[in-house]
């Protein structure tokens, strides 16, 4: 008797309006098969990276000191290393880290990104000049050069790797937020606000802050794959995550390569983990960024014109324009 | 044009200043004590004592660690005079000895750059002639299944790490067929077939790389220009799909694909270092993470300082060259 109406109920109020996010969500599974494809194999490495105890079958450095090089069996599916590690294992534990360092360093590097950012382009003037040439000056040195000498500096580890990587990325992303920033500075409501005595703190957090949201998720998740292919190059290097921990790059460095030749599935399952997982990660960045930049939206690509086919296509997207805006120079006054 | 130019430079000059103000606080201020660093580098290694203080002793008088800050920036700038009274330092082409051979760090560079600019253009060959075709035919197919998978590949180009793929290319060939790339570097005035021989493998591993990058613009240039009014009027009038392709779109979307290469520099540079590594290739990307290793600072900055310069120099070849092809860009 009850239970009907309750479903009436539930009927009748259901919201006409979607949140924002639900619709963002629906889009990425209706229009984008790549990026959905993409947030599966993320969730993917989500549920591996957290549930990685349960999943591995032995430890990640859980030594079988007589039976090192073994080739694949049913008892190591991916073989052993050179000292007799179960690769399954280490490939298992080694998503933990490259999930820990690209979540980590990608928050780290929108925090940088956000106050250097909103700081150069609100504050503006002499400030963002100055600013802006040390921005400059760090994004011209080739990444991996300037990351290999500040972590032979500073150290290895995993704590100073997300720092280092999260600084280097909030660097370069700092440029998108101020672009952001200038813009939105310039609308009525901020002067409006100004004018009706908010505090400089108030019209940023209140007023400037929400709008960069959309361009601080499009750089969170577009650099996510980036940040673990790096860290799983720098840990290649030897200026990573060290050793005993099971990063994807230090399983193809360092002694591990010596035995490549007589084992070389040691060599072979950490790079294929590694492209899966950045693949992945990457088409579902893509298709974020694709649904939440609004400039990407509309115009098909021949205004329905089809040289065979002559149906109208739905709006289609194409890839932002940005980078070529960083590097075109702007035409002399 | 040439007011232009000038311009350019004059605003390079902040932006170099900066650079090696970022360069030397990164080297001599940051880790606390460089020269304990080397220094327990060496003990590490199970240098004798009286080794130790002599290279101290070198390392304090190369570095100048007497002075204040600002006059160690000044001196290794060539704007104040050293500690003899010459003035001698970047700014007169001397960029100090190396802390580790004891030579001028120019003249442990001068041999190397030629192996990285022969493998860094031979890969930007190599990833616009992958990129380029396919960049095109993905967006001249739009959305169709060939577009999906091409833009897939281009995905996996950027996903799949190029030092694994170069791992894989030394070692594999010597499982299957016992072969193994040459160790000596072969000159190309020496043996030309042999040298691109040496270089081909390299090229592609780290063209390959590249391309999932330029590939993805070059759809997007393709996109952009195919959305022109002057494409939909050259449709209306019934030309052929392959005369608006070849003759009006490609023309223009081509002209941005050049800026590519400027952003492609810092991830070229930094690949070579990778690759060179892998392949053995004796560049500057081998020597810088030789010098890195041996924490010989002196050659670290040495060579940042020219990468970053050399970067910003082509950077504004390239937009003159962009100004150059491209007709409605005007530079006063």
């Amino acid at each position: 008797m009850t239970a009907p109406e309750q479903l009436n109920v539930a009927n009748l109020e259901a919201p006409r309006t979607r949140s924002p996010w639900v619709d963002a969500a629906r889009r990425l599974f209706t229009e984008k098969p790549l990026g959905a494809l993409g947030a599966v194999m993320t969730v993917a490495l989500l549920f591996t990276a957290l549930f990685a105890d349960l999943l591995a079958p032995y430890g990640y450095n859980e030594v079988f000191p007589a039976l090192a090089k073994s080739p694949p069996s049913a008892r190591f599916w991916l073989g052993t290393d050179h000292i007799g590690r179960d690769m399954l294992s280490r490939v298992i534990y080694g998503a933990r880290i490259s999930m820990i360092v690209g979540l980590s360093a990608s928050v780290v590097s929108s925090i940088v990104e956000v106050v250097l950012g909103m700081s150069s382009g609100y504050l503006g003037r002499k400030f963002d000049l100055v600013l802006q040439r040390v921005v400059d000056a760090v994004m011209g040195f080739p990444g991996i050069v300037l990351l290999v000498v500040v972590m032979s500096l500073v150290g290895p580890g995993m704590a100073t790797i997300i720092i280092v990587l999260g600084l280097r990325w909030g660097i370069n992303g700092s440029r998108i937020i101020r672009g952001a920033v200038l813009s939105i500075k310039s609308n009525v409501y901020v002067d409006a606000a100004i004018a009706t005595g908010c505090r400089t703190s108030q019209v940023l957090i209140r007023h400037i802050f929400p709008h960069i949201v959309a361009p601080l998720i499009i750089n969170f998740s577009t650099r996510v794959p980036g940040i673990i292919l790096t860290e799983a190059s720098l840990s290649f290097l030897g200026y990573g995550v060290p050793p005993p921990a099971p990063s994807w790059g230090g399983m193809l460095s360092g002694p591990g390569r010596e035995h490549m030749l007589t084992a070389p599935w040691i060599a072979i399952w950490p790079g294929v983990a590694l492209s899966v997982v950045v693949y992945g990660v990457n088409m579902l960045g893509d298709a974020v960024r694709d649904i939440l930049d609004p400039r990407l939206r509309g115009g098909s690509g021949r205004y329905g014109v089809r040289a065979r086919k002559r149906t109208r296509r739905p709006a289609t997207e194409t890839e932002p324009t940005h980078a070529r805006a960083v590097a075109a120079p702007t035409a002399g006054d | 044009m040439s007011a232009y130019i000038v311009r350019r430079l004059w605003s390079m000059i902040p932006t170099l200043l900066i650079t090696t103000v970022v360069v030397f606080l990164l080297i001599r201020l940051m880790p606390g004590d460089v020269v304990d660093t080397i220094i327990e580098d060496l003990q590490n290694r199970g240098t004798s004592e009286a080794a130790i203080a002599a290279t101290r002793a070198f390392i304090q008088e190369e570095l100048g660690l007497d002075v204040p800050a600002p006059i160690q920036y000044g001196r290794w700038l060539g704007i104040l005079p050293q500690a003899d009274g010459r003035i001698s330092g970047i700014l007169q082409g001397d960029f100090g000895l190396s802390l580790w051979s004891k030579k001028p760090v120019l003249s442990r560079i001068a041999p190397r750059w030629p192996v990285t600019l022969e493998l860094g253009l031979m890969a930007l060959v190599v990833s616009q002639l992958i990129s380029l075709p396919i960049g095109v035919y993905s967006a001249l197919r739009q959305d169709t299944i060939g577009d999906y998978l091409a833009r897939s590949f281009a995905f996996a180009l950027i996903a799949v790490p190029n030092f694994w793929i170069a791992t894989l290319v030394v070692v594999l060939p010597s499982i299957w067929w016992g072969y193994t790339p040459p160790i000596m570097l072969i000159r190309f005035s020496d043996d030309p077939l042999g040298n691109l021989q040496m270089f081909i493998l390299p090229a592609i591993v780290l063209g390959m790389g590249l391309s999932g990058m330029t590939m993805r613009m070059t759809r997007t240039m393709v996109l952009e220009v195919l959305r022109q009014d002057y494409i939909r009027t050259a449709w209306s009038k019934g030309l052929r799909e392959r005369l608006i392709v070849v003759r009006h779109a490609l023309k223009n979307a081509f002209i941005p694909v050049i800026t590519q290469i400027g952003l492609l520099l810092p991830l070229l540079i930094g690949g070579t270092v990778i690759i060179e590594n892998i392949f053995g290739l004796p560049g500057m990307g081998q020597l810088t993470l030789d010098a890195i290793a041996k924490r010989d600072y002196a050659t670290v900055s040495g060579l940042m300082l020219l990468v970053a310069a050399g970067i910003m120099a082509i950077n504004l070849g390239v937009d003159l060259v962009y100004a150059w092809l491209d007709p409605r860009i005007h530079y006063r």
